[in-house]
């Protein structure tokens, strides 16, 4: 057994336990975590699949992104642990079943399977020679452009997507509008009064009945 | 005995049943189910990335990087309904949400 297979049975046999561990677990928290560490060993997975890029990426996208999102998220909602810890026995039966189809089937199709002799003569983008990362840029800058431009899209609308979500307007929480203030003229609130220089002040009456032409309702709270 | 395809295969299939399990298994908290389906996602990009190797075609790992974008957003928007549905609810029990009757 060499080295580099070695490597493979416990990598793949930590990403296993660690995905055993993340349905099963009663704590969420823990949950994400025993999830970072799955994709910390797929991405040794890829490493020794040569696919190094896709490797990092795993790392800076999932890790870095991905399962910190469901990290806050977990703290943020803050669920009740201690109820209904008690996994159904209905469901786990249900489970147990369809998992066990689910091997059957792949067990099927993985005794069964085999390369077409044309698939070799298909190979569209070989990596002749060049490093991993240079050959995917060289391809997903090219070939792939517009899809590659299309996976930003659906990233920007699922941000989009995820703001409008989670926006909330809430009352009675005094903000900035910036709009108002710049749309403010000086018609709408300075009024000029007419007054003869040999009357007093006293002569002018009661100042406040002077009405300003309010633009809107009253902003004032 | 060299690394080959079928390890990989191997691996993958198991990690894709335990997600599968998972999102079946769990009733009280969605986020795992969220977690479940992304490590379904996880094996199918583990799968492309063998094929990629197997056959030496690099358009395998171009699109296991589109899986991998399409499950960042989706795990984005579904933590945003969950936050959202939690706001509503106070609860993120899977058993529960049966609001719309679909």
């Amino acid at each position: 057994m060499t080295a580099t297979t070695l490597l493979f049975y416990i990598l793949s046999g930590v990403l296993l336990g660690s995905a055993v561990m993340v349905v099963t677990t009663k704590n969420t928290v823990y949950g994400v975590l025993f999830l970072i560490l799955a994709f910390f060993n797929a991405a040794g997975l890829f490493l020794l699949a040569h696919a190094e890029f896709l490797a990092m990426i795993l790392i800076v996208v999932y890790v870095g992104a991905v399962a910190v999102l469901f990290l806050f998220v977990v703290m943020m909602i803050n669920v009740d642990m201690e109820r209904g810890q008690q996994i159904d026995r209905r469901y786990l039966l249900m489970g147990i079943f369809i998992g066990s189809v689910f091997v059957v089937e792949l067990i099927l199709v993985f005794l069964s399977w085999n390369t077409s002799p044309e698939a070799f003569e298909l190979i569209f983008a070989p990596q002749d020679g060049l490093s991993n990362t240079h050959a995917l840029g060289a391809l997903l800058y090219t070939h792939y452009a517009l899809i590659f431009q299309a996976a930003g899209l659906i990233l920007l609308i699922a941000m989009i997507g995820a703001i409008v979500l989670t926006l909330r307007h809430r009352e009675g929480v005094l903000k900035q509008k910036t709009g108002d203030q710049l749309a403010r003229r000086a018609k709408d609130s300075v009024q000029l009064v007419d007054i003869s220089p040999t009357s007093s002040f006293r002569n002018l009456g009661n100042l406040s009945d002077l009405t300003i032409p309010e633009r809107g309702e009253s902003r004032a709270s | 005995m060299p690394l080959s395809l079928d390890h990989y295969l191997v691996v993958a299939a198991l990690l894709f049943t335990i997600g599968s399990v998972g999102v079946f298994l769990n009733r009280r908290n969605m986020i795992v189910i969220l977690m479940s389906i992304e490590l379904m996602l996880l094996a199918i990009n583990i799968n492309f990335v063998a094929f990629s190797q197997y056959l030496g075609d690099l358009v395998g790992q171009v699109f296991a990087l589109f899986v991998l974008t399409v499950a960042a957003a989706e795990s984005a928007i579904g933590l945003a309904i969950l936050v959202v549905y939690f706001r509503n609810r106070g609860e993120i029990d899977v058993d529960e949400i049966s609001m719309m009757r679909g």
